[in-house]
C-alpha cells in the first residue's frame, strides 16, 4: 500500500473531509460516552436539542460561535503562511482587556466609541503577535513556543489587573474588571436574548479576510510565501514584510474577538470569560481547511458541541468536558481527513 | 549471451495516461543497457513495474528465467534485482553500515549481525571498486558518495542486475565519467546493467546497447557502436530536433559591468575580486566544475546576495545592493538554478507564477487589488508566444513538465524585454526538444540586444551559445577567451584553473 500525490484535490473531496472527520470524532467520542454508562445516541440527541432544539439555544449557540469565528479566521490567516499562531487565547484577552479599560474611561458617543474600543482592541492583538514574529524573524525563535507562553503570562496579567487597578469595586468580590459605558455596548441582534451585532461583524470579517486572501497583491504575496518561500524571495517578495504583516492581520482578528466578546455579552474582563475560544479557533480554522468561509461553518459547529455538551452533562450526567474532547479530536481526524484529499491510497 | 533478464509486453496505465504499452525487453548477462527516452516517455514507470513498486496491468516479468509476482519489491531483492534511485533513499542521520543494513534485517532477531555485515560490505566495496568508510555519517557525504553508498546498498543485498534511475542527474561530469567506469568494471565481474538516461552523449559514451522509449513504447533497440547521437535523438523526440545554430552579429556597449566584485567575508570568500563586462547582444559563457561558485554568481547577480567588496553595474546603475525587486526593476531577467525550489510556486496556478514578479506593477494591480483578468490575459500570451504544451493560465503549476516549468519561467521573466539576462543552467534535466527551445529563445534575446550571462556546466552547450567564454575556478574568474577559440582542451585546463599557474609564473 503506498500513498500517491493527487494532481488536483477533487472539491467533493475537499467539502468531504470536514464532515468525514466530523463523524469520525463523534464515533470515537461515543466510545468515551458509552464507557460513561450512557447511550451514546442518546447523550447526542441532547446535545442536538441543547444547542438547536429551541430558539433560545439557536441564539445562545449563534453567540458563542462568534468569537470563534474571528480566533478561527486568525488562525486561519497566520496557519495559510506557515506562521503558527497559537496565541489566540493571548491575543484574545488582549483585546478584552484593552478594551475594558478604555471602554470604562473613554468619554465619548456609542458611533464614535464602538469603532475606537475595537481598534484598539485589533491593535492590542496585533501588537501581541508582533513580538514573537519579530523574534522569529530576528532571531529564529520558534513562534509555537514563545505564543503559546504569551497565553498564560496574558491571563495573569489579566487576573492581576482585575485584581487590582481594573477591580470592580461593584462586583461583591467576584474577580472582574470594571465594565465598559453602557453607551459602547453592542446592540442586540434578537432582543430578550444574548445574540449580538458582533456576529454580523464576524461574517463580514470573513468576507474581509476572504477578499484580501483571495484578490489583493498582499494575498498573493502571503500565499506564494506561505507555499514556497524561496521561490517567493527569489520573485522579489519580501518576506519579512509579508510573515509581519499576517501577523498583524491574524493578532487584529484574535484581539477583536475579545473586544467584541466584551462589548457584546460579559461588559467587563474576567479570567474565565473564554472556555478556550483562542484554541479552539486553531480546530475551527482546521476544519476550515483554512478558507475564510469554511471558518463561520465550523465555528457553528464548535459552538454547537460546546452549547450542546452543556445541556447533555444536565440531562444524562456525562461530564460536559466531553465537548473538549470532541473539538480535540475533531483536529486530529481532520489532519487525516486532509490528507486524504492530497493524496490517494494506492495497491 | 544469456538472457538474465526480459519484460514481456508490459502494458500500464495510470487513468486515461498510458505509461508503458507492450513494452518488451531483454537484458544480457554483462552487459550495460541504456533505457534513452525524454521526460515522461515510461522509463522510471517500466522500472518501477520491474522492481515491483507497481503492478502491470498486462505482462510479464522473468528474471534468471523466474517469472516474478507482481507488485512485490522483496521478490524482486530475492531474485537478484537491485535499485539505485534518482532521488536517493538514504537515512543522512545513519551510517552508512546502518544505511546498508536498514530493512534487510528480520525484527525478531535480537542481536545485529554488524560485524558479519561490515565484512560482507568492505569485501564488496573492494572487489567493485568502491571505497567506502563503513562509519561515515550519509548526511556527511557527497552527492557522488552517497550514491556509492545507494550502489553498496543493492550489491550488499547481492543484486546481480542493477538498475540505475538517471544516476548522473546529480552527479558534476567528471564524477559522472568515474561512475560509469565503475560500472564498466562492475560488469566485469558478472554484473548486468540498466542505466535510464536522456542524456545521448553518456548513452553513447557509457552503454553496449540502447533501448529507446517514447510516449510509453518501444520504439527501437540499437548496438551502441551502430548508432549515432543524431539517430537517437530522433529516435527518441520523434522528429529531427536540431539545437539552433548562434549566428555572428554585431555587439553593443557594456550592459553589466563587474569590477573586483567579492562575496563573503575576507578568507572565505564565494567570489573573489570577479571583474567581467557582458556587453548588449552577447551571451558571456560561465563554465566551470560544479561547487566553484557558480551558486553565489548565481544568488549575487538574481539580488539574493550583496557584495562585501567591488563595484556591480547594470547600465551605469550601481545594482550592488537592490536586492532581488530592485534587479527586476533595473532591467534584469533571472532564470535560476533550480525551477521547483526557487523558480515557480508549484501549488499556484501558472497565471500566478507568471506574473509574480511583477504583481506590484500596474499593469497587474491597482490599489493593492490583483487585476486578475489582465494577469491572466499575460499568462495565456505567455502560453501561447512560449509554446506551453497543454497548459492553460489556470493549470496548477506543478502539473507542468520540466520543460514547459522552463518555458514558463522564461515568459515571465523574458516578455518584458530585459536589458540583463541571467540564466544560470537553464536546460539542467530538460530533454531534447526543450533544450531547442531554451536555446532559441535565449538567442532570440540575444538579437534583440540583450546582455546574457549563461551559467553552465555543460561545456557543449556554452560554447554553442556563448559568445566568449570564461572559467570559474574556486570563486575565481579566468580571463574571457572567444568561442572560436574555446577548444575542449583550452576549456579543460581553464576549468582546472591552469590559467592561474601562468599568471603566477609570468
Amino acid at each position: 500500500m503506498r500513498l500517491e500525490r493527487r494532481a488536483h484535490a477533487p472539491l467533493h473531496l475537499v467539502l468531504l473531509a470536514p464532515l468525514a472527520a466530523i463523524c469520525a470524532a463523534l464515533l470515537l467520542a461515543a466510545g468515551l460516552i458509552a464507557a460513561a454508562g450512557v447511550n451514546p445516541l442518546g447523550a447526542y440527541g441532547e446535545m442536538l436539542r441543547g444547542a438547536l432544539g429551541s430558539r433560545l439555544s439557536i441564539t445562545e449557540m449563534l453567540t458563542r460561535a462568534t468569537p470563534l469565528i474571528f480566533t478561527g479566521l486568525a488562525a486561519a490567516v497566520a496557519f495559510r503562511a506557515k506562521l503558527w499562531n497559537i496565541g489566540g487565547e493571548g491575543q484574545f484577552f488582549a483585546g478584552a482587556l484593552i478594551t475594558a479599560w478604555i471602554g470604562h474611561t473613554l468619554a465619548a458617543p456609542g458611533w464614535l466609541g464602538v469603532p475606537v474600543l475595537l481598534l484598539a482592541g485589533m491593535a492590542a492583538g496585533a501588537l501581541l503577535l508582533a513580538g514573537p514574529a519579530y523574534l522569529r524573524l530576528r532571531f529564529g525563535v520558534d513562534e509555537v513556543v514563545t505564543t503559546l507562553l504569551l497565553n498564560f503570562i496574558v491571563v495573569l496579567f489579566v487576573g492581576l489587573m482585575i485584581e487590582g487597578p481594573l477591580r470592580d469595586p461593584l462586583a461583591f468580590g467576584w474577580p472582574q474588571s470594571v465594565p465598559v459605558d453602557s453607551s459602547f455596548r453592542l446592540p442586540d441582534l434578537i432582543p430578550r436574548t444574548r445574540l449580538h451585532v458582533g456576529l454580523l461583524i464576524g461574517v463580514a470579517a470573513a468576507g474581509l479576510v476572504w477578499l484580501v486572501l483571495a484578490r489583493t497583491v498582499f494575498g498573493a504575496e502571503t500565499r506564494a510565501a506561505g507555499l514556497n518561500a524561496r521561490a517567493a524571495a527569489f520573485a522579489g517578495i519580501s518576506l519579512p514584510r509579508t510573515l509581519m504583516g499576517v501577523a498583524l492581520l491574524s493578532g487584529a482578528l484574535a484581539g477583536l474577538a475579545g473586544s467584541v466578546e466584551v462589548l457584546g455579552v460579559t461588559a467587563g474582563v474576567t479570567t474565565t470569560m473564554s472556555p478556550g475560544f483562542g484554541y479552539a479557533g486553531i480546530v475551527v480554522a482546521m476544519l476550515a481547511a483554512l478558507h475564510p468561509a469554511g471558518v463561520v461553518a465550523a465555528a457553528i459547529f464548535v459552538a454547537t458541541v460546546f452549547v450542546g455538551a452543556d445541556a447533555m452533562s444536565r440531562a444524562t450526567g456525562v461530564p460536559s468536558f466531553i465537548a473538549d474532547v470532541i473539538v480535540a479530536l475533531c483536529l486530529l481526524t481532520m489532519i487525516v481527513a486532509l490528507l486524504f484529499t492530497t493524496y490517494r491510497v494506492r495497491r | 549471451m544469456t538472457k538474465v533478464l526480459e519484460l514481456e509486453g508490459i502494458t500500464k496505465r495510470f487513468g486515461a495516461l498510458t505509461a508503458n504499452e507492450d513494452v518488451t525487453l531483454s537484458l544480457h548477462q554483462g552487459e550495460i543497457l541504456a533505457l534513452l527516452g525524454e521526460n515522461g516517455a515510461g522509463k522510471t514507470t517500466l522500472m518501477n513495474i520491474l522492481f515491483g513498486h507497481y503492478a502491470a496491468d498486462a505482462g510479464s516479468v522473468r528474471v534468471f528465467g523466474q517469472e516474478l509476482p507482481p507488485a512485490t519489491p522483496r521478490a524482486a531483492i530475492a531474485a537478484g534485482v537491485g535499485m539505485v534511485h534518482q532521488h536517493f533513499t538514504l537515512a543522512g542521520n545513519l551510517t552508512v553500515l546502518d544505511n546498508l543494513m536498514l530493512g534487510s534485517e528480520p525484527l525478531t532477531r535480537l542481536r545485529s549481525a554488524r560485524i558479519a555485515a561490515r565484512r560482507k560490505l568492505l569485501q564488496i566495496a573492494d572487489r567493485f571498486g568502491l571505497p567506502v568508510d563503513p562509519d561515515a555519517r550519509v548526511g556527511r557525504l557527497s552527492v557522488g558518495e552517497r550514491q556509492r553508498v545507494e550502489i553498496l546498498k543493492a550489491l550488499h543485498r547481492d543484486a546481480r542486475i542493477l538498475i540505475l534511475d538517471e544516476p548522473t542527474a546529480v552527479l558534476a561530469r567528471p564524477e559522472a565519467q568515474r561512475l560509469f567506469e565503475t560500472l564498466r568494471d562492475m560488469t566485469r565481474e558478472g554484473l548486468s546493467l540498466i542505466f535510464i538516461s536522456h542524456k545521448l552523449h553518456e548513452v553513447m559514451s557509457a552503454s553496449d546497447r540502447v533501448a529507446v522509449l517514447r510516449g510509453g513504447r518501444m520504439v527501437a533497440e540499437r548496438a551502441t557502436a551502430e548508432t549515432s547521437p543524431a539517430e537517437l535523438a530522433e529516435l527518441m523526440v520523434g522528429r529531427r530536433v536540431e539545437r539552433p545554430v548562434r549566428e555572428a552579429h554585431r555587439t553593443g556597449g557594456p550592459v553589466l559591468v563587474a569590477e573586483r566584485v567579492s562575496v563573503g567575508p575576507q578568507g572565505a570568500r564565494a567570489l573573489d575580486e570577479l571583474s567581467f563586462t557582458v556587453q548588449a547582444g552577447e551571451i558571456l559563457g560561465i563554465v566551470g566544475v560544479s561547487g566553484n561558485g557558480q551558486a553565489a554568481l548565481g544568488a549575487l547577480l538574481s539580488g539574493l546576495m550583496q557584495p562585501s567588496a567591488g563595484r556591480l553595474t547594470l547600465a551605469g546603475e550601481n545594482v550592488a545592493a537592490l536586492g532581488p525587486r530592485g534587479m527586476i526593476r533595473a532591467g534584469a531577467a533571472r532564470i535560476p538554478e533550480d525551477r521547483h525550489v526557487e523558480g515557480v510556486v508549484g501549488e499556484l496556478g501558472l497565471w500566478e507564477n507568471a506574473v509574480l514578479e511583477r504583481l506590484r506593477t500596474p499593469t497587474f494591480s491597482r490599489m493593492g487589488f490583483v487585476r486578475r483578468a489582465a494577469c491572466k490575459a499575460h499568462a495565456a500570451e505567455i502560453v501561447a508566444r512560449f509554446d506551453i504544451r497543454g497548459a492553460t493560465p489556470e493549470t496548477r503549476t506543478r502539473l507542468l513538465s520540466g520543460g514547459n516549468m522552463q518555458k514558463l519561467i522564461l515568459g515571465r521573466v523574458l516578455s518584458s524585454n530585459p536589458r540583463f539576462v541571467l540564466a544560470n543552467q537553464p536546460t539542467r534535466g530538460l530533454d531534447e526538444g526543450a533544450i531547442a527551445a531554451v536555446h532559441a529563445e535565449l538567442l532570440a534575446a540575444r538579437t534583440a540586444g540583450a546582455a546574457i550571462l549563461l551559467i553552465s556546466e555543460e561545456l557543449e552547450e556554452a560554447v554553442a551559445l556563448s559568445d566568449r567564454i570564461q572559467a570559474i575556478v574556486k570563486g575565481r574568474l579566468s580571463e574571457p577567451i572567444g568561442a572560436d577559440e574555446a577548444d575542449p582542451q583550452r576549456l579543460g585546463l581553464m576549468m582546472a584553473g591552469v590559467w592561474e599557474a601562468q599568471a603566477h609564473a609570468s
